[in-house]
This record gives C-alpha cells, sequence and structure tokens, in this order.
C-alpha cells in the first residue's frame, strides 16, 4: 500500500501548524519524520488519522483520494496509530483496551472475551510482547503500555503505521525490542512512520528521513549518510551543538545530603533501600538507571511527595526531612517531575498560570490576597521568549501546547527564580535537539553560579554528557559512584543492567 | 476559576475520600461507645415487651428494657476493642452488625409496650427504594458516559407530573409511555447544550431542575387543579409474584409490590450485566474514563453520550411515574428532593449498578422507618427522625462498599479537534 498527503495545511488559531505538506509512505519502508517541538509533525500524523481534518490538501491510498470523517474511517482504511500520549483507558484490562471500537460480539452485544483474550494473546506471542489480557491497564510500566498500543494497532490490521515519538519513554533495551517489532512490521509488507527527536535511532531505523520546520517540509536526508549534526541543522535551522560544553566542575561545599533514606511502597516492600548521597553545590550529579529501579519514590521523596520510614534529608546544612513541598520550594529546591502531564502542568491553564503555580502566593505574583496577573503576564512574556517556548500567546492553555513545548513551561517555571537545589527528572523527555541543547546548557549555568543541581534520567547520553559525577540506582540501592571523567558509557551500562556493583552507599 | 462542573466533580471527590477515612478509622470505636451510651442512657426507659409482627399472623416479642442493656453492654465492649487495638479485617462485619443489632433495639425501644408491623416496614422500604434506583441508575447511565446530570431532580418530577395527567386522560401505562418520553426530551436538552454547545453541565442541570420544578407547578393549577379528573390516576396493586411470595417474612417484602419494584430490580441486574458484558457497556465506560482513547479507535463519544443521556432520561421518567402509581394523584414538588438523594445514591454506590441498589434500599429503609418512628410517637425530636434516612445512607453504606472514584472525564465535554 501506498500513502500519499498531496498539499496538507492545517490552521489554528495563531499558528499554521502544517504548511502544505507533501509526504509519501510505502509499504515495507520505515519513515522517518523528525521536526522540532510544535514543527507539526503530531498534527499531520492526527490529520492523516482522522482526527484533524486539513484545511487544504487530500490523502491518496494508492493513488485514490479518500476522506477520513473520522479515526474510524482511517482505521477501516488501514491506517493505525501509536500516539505520544498513550490512549489507553486506565481501568481497563489490557484485552478491552485492545479491542475497544472494534469488539468481537456474540448475540445480544455481547463482547466475545474469551475470543478477544486469545487473539491478544496470540499476537502478543507472534511478535514477542509478552503481555497478559487480563492484566490491569494502570498497574503496567510505560514500556508494557506501549506494547498494547502496538497491538491494538496490530488487532486492528492496520497497513501503515504511525509511531509518534515511541521511544521517548523506553529503556534502551525497551527500545532494542521496538525495533525488532519494527522490522518485523516492515518485513510483513507493513509501511511504518516513526516520529522521534533522538537523531541516532532514526539513522538506525529509517530508510528515508523526512524533515518538518515550522509547519513546511524542509527536505529529505539518508539515513546512511547523513550525520546527526546535519540532521539537527536540517531541523533547527542552525548549527546546534549536540553536547554542550562545560568546565570542570568547582564543587564546594556540601549542599544536599541524603543519610540512610528508605522508602517503602503501601505494602512495606523497600523501594529505596537505605541510601546516602551528597550533592556539592556548583556540582551536577547524575542518577542512571534503568526506569523503576527507586529513582522516582526517591526524587518524590526529596521534594517532599513522599515520606521516608527512615533517613534524613538535609539542604546547605538544615535537616528538611519533613518540610512540606512548599516549604521546600521556598528554602530553593527546583523540580522538574518526570510525568509532565501528570505532575507538571495544570494542562487547562495558560501559560501564565501554569507558570505562576509555584510563587503565586508572594510578590511579584500577587500583592495580598489579589493575583498581580498583569506581573503575571509580564513574567511569562519574558519566560516564553528566553526559553524559545513556541506558542500563538501567553494565554494558551498548555494542553494545545505540543509536547515539546509543555515541557519547556516546566522547566521555565522551575528554574527561573532563586535556587539551591535543582532536582530534574528526565528534563528533556520528548524535547528536540536545538532545545535539549538549551535546556542542558541552562543545567550548566545553574551549576556554574552555584546551584547544586541533581539529573536524573534513563537516558545513557544525557547522563554522559551532563554530570560531574555519576550514580547508578539499581533495585533501590545506589550501586555505583563514579566520576565522569574516569568513566565509560559501556562501564555504567552495566551497572545500569545490574551486571556490577555492589551496594555501595 | 473552576467551573460549577469542577467544583461538584471536587465535592464529590471529598466525599468519597471522607467515607474512606470513615471506614478505615479507629473513630469507629468512639461511635461505638456513643452508641452504647445512648442505649444505656435512652433506649432502656420503655418497659415492657415490643412485639414485632410477621406476615400471616406470625409475630414475635421482646423485652426492650433487658435487651437494651444487654446490647449496650456489648457495644460497650465492642467499642473498647476497636479503640484498643482495632477489629482488623472483621471492622467490616462488626460495623453491619453493630448497625443492625442497635436499629433492631431502637425499633424495640419505641414499639414496647406494643406491637407494630415490622415485615410490613420492612416491606415498605422497598417500595420507597424503587424511584432512587432509577433516579440513580439514569444518573450512573449519564455519569459513566461522562456526562454530569444533577437534573434527576427535573426529569423525575417531569416524569411524575405527565404521568399523573396523561394517566388521568387516556390511562395508566400510555401515561407511563408520555412520562418517559417527556423526560426523555428534557435530558435530550441537557445533552444538546452540554455537547453541542458545551455549557457547563452542573448549570445546566440546575436550570433543568428549577425550569420544571416551576413548569409542573404552573401547569399543575392552571390544569391539573381545574377539573380531579384530569389528576386521578387508580394507584397500582401489588403484584404477589406465584410462589415466591409465600416465603416467610423475605416474601412479603420482597415479592408483594408492585411492577414498578420488580423493573427496578430488573434494570440494576441489566444494567450491571450490561456495562461489564456488552460492548455498549465498554465503549461507555471507555467514554467516561479517556472519551480521546476512545476517539482514535473509532467510538462516536458524542453520539453515544447523546443516546446515553436521553436513554437515561426515559428511565428517569419512568421513575417520575413511581408517584403517580403509588399515590394516585400529582402534587406540587411531589418528588420532593428524591432526584438529588439519588445522585448522593450514585456516590455513596460508587457509580456500579448494585452500589447504588444497596443505597437506594437502605434510604428506603430509613425512610420507612422514619414513617414508622414518626407514627410511634416515641418523643425524639421530629427534625431528628426526618434527619435519619440521610445520616444512615451515608454512614451504612460508606463501610460496606470498596474504592472507587467518579468516571475521570465526568462534566467534561468532549471535543476532538
Ligand atoms: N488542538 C490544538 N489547538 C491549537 N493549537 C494546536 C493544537 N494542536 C497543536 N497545536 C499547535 O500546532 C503546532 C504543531 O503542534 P504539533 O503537536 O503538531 O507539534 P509536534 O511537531 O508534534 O511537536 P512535538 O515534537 O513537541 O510533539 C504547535 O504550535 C501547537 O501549539
Ligand atoms: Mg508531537
Amino acid at each position: 500500500m501506498e500513502l500519499e498527503l498531496r498539499g496538507i495545511t492545517k490552521r489554528f488559531p495563531g499558528v499554521v501548524a502544517n504548511d502544505n505538506v507533501n509526504l509519501t509512505v510505502r509499504g515495507g519502508e520505515v519513515l522517518a519524520l523528525l521536526g522540532e517541538n510544535g514543527a507539526g509533525k503530531s498534527t499531520l500524523m492526527n490529520i492523516l488519522y482522522g482526527l484533524y481534518r486539513a484545511d487544504e490538501g487530500e490523502i491518496l491510498i494508492d493513488g485514490e483520494t479518500v476522506h477520513f470523517a473520522s479515526p474510524r474511517d482511517a482505521i477501516k482504511a488501514g491506517i493505525g496509530m501509536v500516539h505520544q500520549h498513550f490512549m489507553l483507558v486506565p481501568n481497563f484490562s489490557v484485552a478491552d483496551n485492545v479491542i475497544l471500537g472494534v469488539e468481537p460480539t456474540i448475540s445480544l452485544g455481547r463482547i466475545n472475551r474469551r475470543s478477544a483474550r486469545k487473539r491478544v494473546a496470540q499476537l502478543s506471542r507472534d511478535f514477542g510482547l509478552d503481555l497478559d489480557p487480563d492484566a490491569l491497564t494502570e498497574t503496567l510500566a510505560v514500556g508494557i503500555q506501549q506494547r498494547i498500543e502496538i497491538v491494538k494497532v496490530l488487532f486492528r490490521d492496520a497497513k501503515v503505521v504511525v509511531f509518534d515519538e515511541p521511544t521517548a519513554v523506553l529503556t534502551p533495551q525497551e527500545i532494542e525490542d521496538f525495533f525488532r517489532i519494527v522490522e518485523t512490521l516492515t518485513a510483513a509488507g507493513r509501511g511504518v512512520v516513526f516520529i522521534t527527536h533522538k537523531l541516532k535511532e532514526a539513522g538506525r531505523i529509517a530508510d528515508r528521513i523526512v524533515v518538518l520546520r515550522r509547519g513546511k517540509t524542509v527536505g529529505e536526508a539518508d539515513p546512511k549518510t547523513a550525520t546527526p549534526a546535519q540532521l539537527a541543522e536540517m531541523m533547527v535551522g542552525r548549527p546546534v551543538e549536540l553536547v554542550v560544553s562545560k568546565t570542570e566542575a568547582e564543587g564546594s561545599t556540601t549542599m544536599l545530603k541524603v543519610s540512610n533514606l528508605a522508602v517503602t511502597d503501601p505494602d512495606g516492600r523497600l523501594l529505596v533501600n537505605h541510601v546516602n548521597l551528597e550533592v556539592r553545590a556548583g556540582e551536577i550529579v547524575g542518577i542512571a538507571g534503568v526506569q523503576g529501579n527507586g529513582q522516582s519514590e526517591l526524587v518524590e521523596t526529596l521534594v517532599g511527595l513522599r515520606r521516608p520510614i527512615d533517613g534524613t534529608v538535609t539542604l546547605d546544612g538544615a535537616d528538611i526531612t519533613h518540610l512540606t513541598p512548599r516549604d521546600r520550594h521556598r528554602c530553593g529546591v527546583a523540580h522538574i517531575p518526570e510525568d509532565r502531564q501528570r505532575d507538571g502542568l495544570v494542562s487547562s491553564f495558560s501559560i501564565t498560570e501554569n507558570l505562576a503555580l509555584t510563587g503565586y502566593y508572594e510578590a511579584p505574583l500577587s500583592k495580598g490576597v489579589n493575583m498581580n496577573w498583569e506581573g503575571a503576564r509580564t513574567e511569562a512574556e519574558r519566560l516564553v521568549r528566553d526559553f524559545d517556548i513556541r506558542t500563538p500567546s501567553t494565554e494558551t492553555t498548555t494542553g494545545k501546547l505540543s509536547g515539546g513545548n509543555q515541557q519547556k513551561v516546566i522547566v521555565a517555571r522551575e528554574i527561573s527564580r532563586p535556587l539551591k537545589l535543582a532536582i530534574a527528572s528526565q528534563p528533556t523527555r520528548g524535547v528536540d535537539v536545538g532545545s535539549i541543547e538549551y535546556i542542558h546548557q541552562r543545567l550548566v549555568e545553574l551549576r556554574d553560579k552555584g546551584v547544586a543541581v541533581l539529573v536524573v534520567s534513563t537516558e545513557l547520553d544525557e547522563i554522559m554528557a551532563l554530570s560531574d559525577r555519576i550514580l547508578v540506582m539499581f533495585d533501590g540501592d545506589i550501586i555505583a559512584d563514579l566520576q565522569r571523567s574516569e568513566t565509560s558509557h559501556n562501564d555504567v551500562g552495566l551497572y545500569m543492567a545490574g551486571a556490577k556493583g555492589e551496594h555501595i552507599s | 476559576m473552576s467551573t460549577p462542573t469542577e467544583v461538584y466533580r471536587d465535592a464529590q471527590l471529598a466525599v468519597g475520600r471522607s467515607l474512606e477515612q470513615i471506614k478505615r478509622s479507629r473513630n469507629l470505636g468512639i461511635v461505638y461507645l456513643i452508641l452504647a451510651a445512648i442505649t444505656a442512657w435512652r433506649l432502656t426507659s420503655h418497659a415492657g415487651t415490643a412485639t414485632f409482627n410477621l406476615s400471616g399472623g406470625h409475630s414475635f416479642g421482646v423485652a426492650a428494657t433487658p435487651l437494651a442493656w444487654v446490647v449496650a453492654g456489648s457495644l460497650a465492649v465492642m467499642g473498647g476493642v476497636q479503640l484498643a487495638r482495632g477489629l482488623g479485617k472483621w471492622q467490616t462485619a462488626a460495623l453491619a452488625a453493630v448497625a443492625v443489632v442497635f436499629i433492631f433495639t431502637l425499633l424495640a425501644w419505641a414499639a414496647a409496650p406494643n406491637s407494630f408491623a415490622f415485615v410490613g416496614m420492612l416491606s415498605q422500604g422497598v417500595t420507597y427504594s424503587a424511584p432512587l434506583i432509577f433516579g440513580a441508575m439514569a444518573g450512573i447511565m449519564c455519569e459513566r458516559s461522562g456526562v454530569v446530570n444533577i437534573a434527576i431532580e427535573g426529569l423525575l418530577l417531569s416524569g411524575a407530573f405527565t404521568s399523573a395527567l396523561v394517566g388521568s386522560v387516556v390511562n395508566f401505562w400510555v401515561g407511563v409511555g408520555a412520562a418517559m418520553v417527556v423526560a426523555a426530551l428534557f435530558a435530550w436538552f441537557l445533552a444538546w447544550l452540554a455537547i453541542r454547545f458545551k455549557v457547563d453541565q452542573v448549570i445546566v442541570g440546575f436550570f433543568i431542575n428549577f425550569f420544571v420544578l416551576g413548569l409542573t407547578s404552573f401547569l399543575g393549577n392552571r390544569i391539573l387543579a381545574v377539573d380531579e379528573a384530569y389528576n386521578q390516576v387508580r394507584t397500582l396493586v401489588p403484584w404477589k409474584i406465584p410462589g415466591l411470595h409465600s416465603i416467610p417474612v423475605i416474601g412479603p417484602i420482597l415479592f408483594e409490590q408492585t411492577i414498578f419494584v420488580y423493573i427496578a430490580f430488573a434494570l440494576v441486574a441489566f444494567l450491571a450485566w450490561a456495562f461489564a458484558k456488552t460492548r455498549w457497556g465498554l465503549r461507555t465506560r471507555a467514554i467516561g474514563e479517556h472519551p480521546r482513547a476512545a476517539d482514535t479507535l473509532g467510538v462516536n463519544v458524542n453520539q453515544l453520550r447523546y443516546r446515553n443521556v436521553i436513554a437515561a432520561g426515559a428511565v428517569a421518567g419512568f421513575g417520575g411515574s413511581w408517584w403517580t402509581a403509588n399515590v394516585g394523584r400529582f402534587n406540587e414538588n411531589i418528588t420532593n428532593g428524591r432526584g438529588f438523594i439519588a445522585l448522593a445514591v450514585v456516590i455513596v454506590g460508587r457509580w456500579s449498578p448494585a452500589g447504588a441498589l444497596a443505597g437506594a434500599l437502605v434510604f428506603g429503609f430509613f425512610d420507612a422507618m422514619e414513617a414508622k418512628l414518626s407514627f410511634l410517637n416515641t418523643g425524639i425530636p421530629g427534625e431528628f427522625v426526618q434527619m435519619l434516612p440521610y445520616l444512615a445512607t451515608i454512614i451504612v453504606v460508606a463501610g460496606f462498599v470498596g474504592r472507587s472514584r467518579a468516571p475521570r472525564a465526568a462534566g467534561q465535554a468532549y471535543d476532538s479537534q
């Protein structure tokens, strides 16, 4: 099957998200779609999937024009999509999520759950996905949830499958598994559109690369020859530093000290196992580790969202173990949460309102009991400019921003005030190369101003690029404490897999 | 910043949370001790034997004062245990036992030294629960699809009025049909404003309640009051289910009811089944939890919401005709807030048909008990007696229904762009 988008234009209030875009996808090949945050990639794919209607242009399948009034039509035409933000009903079982919309039924509209479960299990076996059809979706890790999305697409027998930033939330191992699945799909003659911000991935799996910038196609690149630096320049329109340059750290006094910290889940299982760590002022410490080894819980405890069962946390000599999140904020702790949709933003609030969330209760954002919206807006305008947040205005609700721009709103809010300690979880998840450069530079600047910076990332490249010192978490323990200058990618990778190391803290 | 619907949802969540706390906390111990004190202090005052009349001339008697002392003692002991170390997994069972025993003692005290129709009261409770069941099922159908419908009261009232008028002029069952149509029209109006124009759902619901109240009062005065023939329907007689109704105690309570009660029970069973087993149920739950996910899978979110809200309107209209069937006429504001109680029952029953059924039965029981207590003239202040059903619904059901929350998308208009 050959799919063609011809002259697609889509306008939203204040932005042209797609401007006369042409694109062809052929069966059996992987087309990588690159572009900055807000370049219009998701919009284009949503049009292809019938969720949005294009203002101009047409969609052709094997040379014939088709009209998609809703996703139902697109699904019928053999198009499948795995969305940037998963489309799973949290309290449904895996099988129920898969069959929703195409339920196999017996008489009286009864769902044939037996056949559904069997087919889900069968598909998951065929593609090596290892899914339990009866598992409750909300209890599963993101990597597993993505497999549900893939099975959904397979279940509908899609001929062209769109993956919108599928690897942003996956661990390196899961990414390998994902590529294997993509290869199985193309081997079966299906076409794949793959959106990513990780340029290396595009080079590795794609047959063709198309780059979008500000809604327009700016060109194609050959994955065999194009280097990440070239691709980055095509996307952003200027040369990009893929690894930020920084001087040696001048770590001085201890800013954050964590002693013997232990955290359990409600059932009493240890999630953080009596951890000790220190971050000095003017130092970036990276915590590496595969998702789910206690990093999230450690961070939540440090910022006051969880209570430890044991241990202490001191900031600049003061015990903050029992302070509320707000009090910690006032002491100069910043937190960039790992799940921006859930913990970082109120998506129905405007950018101004979201930016005001941390400091709304004091000047200059408020006067007595009144909000000073004028001041908040001026401040928001400045941050939008400084952080290059692509938006029609500061009054746009953040839910309407592209994923990467949402992330920039959070980063802008958190780090643009006087700080002692900045804790950043997955600070560049879903962010384009230009903005990664920018956020990394900002974190290094913070460091140089004497802030203690703790970066938690499952992205090994990010850890290696930013950290002065690297801690590796495995199974709730810190199993390695390495100087950046004395260690290699490979080493850290081995520690992350638990192949090396012992309880050292 | 928050819209009325958001405020309403927050309130729902807050109720859910506080219910959970009631359940978990050791404060139950204190409650037991208070109950023990009340029992010892007040319920020991009526000497003599209270006779509980069952069906078919059977009855049993209890010596009220000794019973009260025994119960007071046991409650005190249980309260002590609960406070000292908690009852663990027996907590819920203990709460159930305490509730039943305390109420029994209260009734014995109220009745002594006379007799009263115990089974009659229980049967009355089941009868009273029927309109609440219809209201709650309508509420669940809407909320599960993501539409907050606080207009249940108005829908019930419109059904009561229409069935009385049409029922008087034509015949009862045509009246019921008309009631369903009229209430469905109001529900459609709610859906139309909420879905098409994204008007805040709580505001629309509020408006409908007031509009229907005003309209039925006005038309009641202008039409029904003119000629008695416009407001006179033969009340429905209970229909004894052959065989089943002769089971002792249970029979007269459950199987000597009007058709409304049987249909209410059947509706609960049907909805529970349909939510869990059918395509309609799966899709409805999906659009109430995560409409966008459903949309991306080709489910027409707004169309299904329209259908469900309109169907819910028909259900509420049917429920409204219960008053006509039971009273035989329409009076101004005859539903008297039962639609709001039905909403409470939805929350307390945690959005599940079975849970709401339990809530409705409990409320119906206390409603009947309230009637009985006022009649027995016990000296408890009337206002307090009237409070009883409301208080009891929250406390009792909170202890027994598991953890749950409102459908995530309830109250939010959906727009695919
Ligand atoms: N529903 C919407 N309403 C208004 N504007 C929108 C809407 N969806 C997207 N936009 C705007 O259209 C532009 C393109 O957004 P899109 O989500 O397609 O970007 P993207 O390329 O997928 O970016 P990212 O890599 O960050 O996901 C952005 O400026 C965004 O703010
Ligand atoms: Mg996107």
